[in-house]
């Protein structure tokens, strides 16, 4: 049982690998036997990540050696071979990736699915790319799994074809390849320099380097960096986001929510492990934290700004996207528990957003008119849909305005950080943590920071009420039907936060946890590198 | 030959950067092709260069590292040519598309309008 065990990290890797190739060679005609396997690799992938949670914490016995778990691919030693590493950190993304990618899964079943081909397939790979990028331990394979994420996210960004969706995806898609090339030429000046690619060994060489492959080094860090901030949609490097998000489809821009998400946690993942040898700037320091601040800035002028929802929820992800960065780049560590719990959440918040969003504005009848001209563009409709072809099939949930009132209301909640739900305690717990730093960090950072969380949060309960009035007190629109597929994922999602405020003294150790394992980066390197010979052997 | 190297992946960099900056999509994709060849050859250069060393150990030529080129940055530029190929591919796919939905072959998918 235990030889098995030891296989667990892999697991989120080779799963969705495994199911999106079955589905891809599987006939599209077979519908419900294609959701019923996507549907169940992504249950699995959330159980594997909810054992490797327990596991990390030592909740449950872990079938590795100390707090760390390193899984050796091929059975070659961490410096030669490529290793994952599953720690607090790792095991959050890939629970909190695991239960946003199947609500969006099941939302997405109910009829976007249907928009295009190779949907689920695509999610799968998408699924992959981000568990991948969570657990690698190596330089070069992270950006290989950046690129499986990347490569299935300009599909799904495309799902469901329109000029807007192509326009914007064209953009997105080349924005990304531009970094992807940023990418590659920083991983090769800093294999040129140090010799090496993996994470923890990398940690080590870079203290002994001399002063001209320093030099050479920093370059390379700070390209990596920039690589990082333009997936975490940092101002100025932003630009390409609110249309990309806006523009998809809004399961796919639910799942999107977590995109950002994956350069911010590149960039604490190496924030931590230069740390000790001095990072250069786009890591730490006073760069990153006026960077969060002008992200953050552009990101609340751009939520008041917006006139339509979706543009005014990607706007929203450039914020919290802003909050992190601005967390991570602030004076100490004592921020990084509360930023890592504050992340669960607003990702959390902003996927249930993006979905709900839909289902408010399926009254309209843009929309409707652009999924029935793509279903009829693929021939996928079914016989019901073509008589009534904005009345997708589906039982109408009584008293659906009244649901979707209640959802848009706990979203706004949550993406404002407004009292009872877990972003107030995420926020909450980010301002007692900057409010209590100033002894050792800048009085005026801890202002700076209080002041733009708080006018960001602002603007966005204004923004939020403005266009919730505009949607949901106009009585010249007909109530939308739902279905119970798109009702329950949102549910799930808003229940999973409300669940995460009310145990918030146990998560927020555990992110505690988390943050303080990290930032003591030697157990990192530690069990990379001597624990391979032991850990990981089948 | 470092220096015919260098300059080589200098113009290639440049005239891929010039490109992409232009207003014409398949302008662009034509400057990230240059800029995929500039990169892949930086990642080849990394490896440091020699002449008439192989990577792969040959048994005749005994086993000693100085003998041999570094296997890794061509293994690094062997995974980025096929994923840099699949990208170019699926970005020409896409800038078709945007050519066909909006008529026009601009970045923007409409003219700019004339003064």
């Amino acid at each position: 049982m235990n030889g098995w065990l030891q296989h667990l990290p892999i697991l989120p890797v080779l799963l969705p690998l495994c199911t999106g190739t079955l589905l891809l060679l599987s006939s599209e005609q077979r519908r419900g036997r294609r959701a019923a396997i996507a549907l169940c690799a992504t249950l699995a992938q959330l159980a594997v990540a909810i054992v490797l949670l327990a596991m990390a914490d030592g909740r449950v016995v872990a079938p590795w050696p100390g707090e760390i778990g390193v899984y050796a691919l091929g059975n070659w030693a961490a410096p030669f071979g490529i290793v994952l590493v599953v720690d607090r950190l790792a095991a959050i993304m890939l629970t909190l990736a695991a239960t946003l990618g199947l609500a969006t899964l099941i939302y997405s079943l109910a009829r976007w699915e249907r928009a295009g081909i190779h949907y689920l397939p695509l999610f799968q790979f998408l699924l992959m790319g981000l568990n991948g990028a969570f657990l690698t331990g190596d330089l070069f394979n992270l950006f290989v799994f950046f690129e499986v994420l990347l490569a299935a996210s300009y599909g799904l960004a495309l799902h469901g074809s329109g000029a807007a969706r192509v326009s914007a995806g064209m953009h997105y898609i080349a924005v990304n390849l531009v970094a992807s090339l940023l990418f590659l030429i920083a991983a090769a000046l800093i294999y040129g320099v140090t010799g090496t690619l993996n994470m923890a060994e990398l940690a080590q060489r870079v203290a002994v380097l001399d002063a001209d492959d320093r030099t050479l080094f920093d370059l390379g860090a700070v390209l990596l960096g920039i690589v990082f901030l333009v997936k975490a949609g940092a101002w100025p490097l932003n630009f390409w986001l609110p249309a990309a998000y806006g523009a998809a489809t809004p399961p796919v821009a639910g799942i999107f929510a977590i995109l950002t998400k994956v350069g911010v946690y590149a960039l604490l993942r190496f924030a931590v492990l230069l740390e000790d040898v001095g990072a250069p700037a786009p890591f730490r320091g006073d760069w990153l934290f006026y960077c969060g601040l002008a992200t953050i800035a552009a990101g609340t002028i751009g939520v008041l700004a917006a006139q339509k929802l979706d543009r005014l929820a990607s706007h929203l992800v450039i914020v919290s996207s802003g909050t992190l960065l601005a967390a991570f780049g602030f004076t100490g560590t004592t921020l990084t528990g509360p930023a890592l719990y504050y992340l669960v959440s607003s990702v959390l918040g902003m996927g249930a957003f993006f979905l709900v969003i839909e289902m408010a504005e399926r009254n309209r009848t843009v929309a409707a008119d652009m999924l029935a001209i793509s279903l009829e563009a693929f021939g996928l409709q079914d016989k019901l849909d073509s008589e009534h072809p904005d009345e997708v099939a589906g039982i109408p949930i009584p008293a659906a305005m009244a649901f979707l009132g209640l959802a848009f209301f706990s979203c706004a909640l949550l993406l404002t950080g407004l009292p009872p739900l877990s972003s107030f305690v995420g926020k909450f717990a980010l301002l007692s943590a900057a409010i209590a730093a100033p002894p050792q960090a800048p009085l005026l950072h801890a202002g700076l920071f209080v002041a733009a969380l708080l006018l960001s949060g602002l603007a966005g309960v204004i923004a939020l009420s403005r266009l919730g009035i505009r949607v949901f007190w106009d009585t010249e629109r007909p109530t939308p039907r739902l279905q119970w597929l798109e009702a329950g994922p949102v549910a799930g999602l808003v229940l999973v936060c409300v669940v995460l405020s009310f145990g918030a003294g146990p998560a927020m150790s555990y992110f505690n946890a988390a943050a303080q394992s990290l930032h003591d980066a030697s157990v990192y390197v530690g069990s990379v590198l001597p624990a391979a010979a032991a850990g990981g052997a089948p | 030959m470092e220096i015919v190297f260098a300059l080589a992946v200098g113009v290639l960099a440049g005239s891929g950067i010039y490109l992409l900056l232009r207003p014409r999509t398949f302008q662009v994709i034509m400057g990230l092709s240059l800029l995929a060849y500039a990169v892949n050859l930086f990642i080849f250069a990394m490896g440091r260069l020699r002449l008439g060393a192989a990577p792969v150990i040959d048994p005749a030529r005994g086993s000693d590292p100085a003998l041999y080129a570094d296997p890794v940055p061509q293994a690094l530029v062997l995974t980025a040519i096929v994923i840099g190929f699949a990208t170019t591919a699926l970005f020409l796919v896409v800038l078709l598309a945007s050519r066909g939905l909006n008529g026009t072959d601009h970045v923007d998918g409409r003219e700019p309008d004339k003064e």
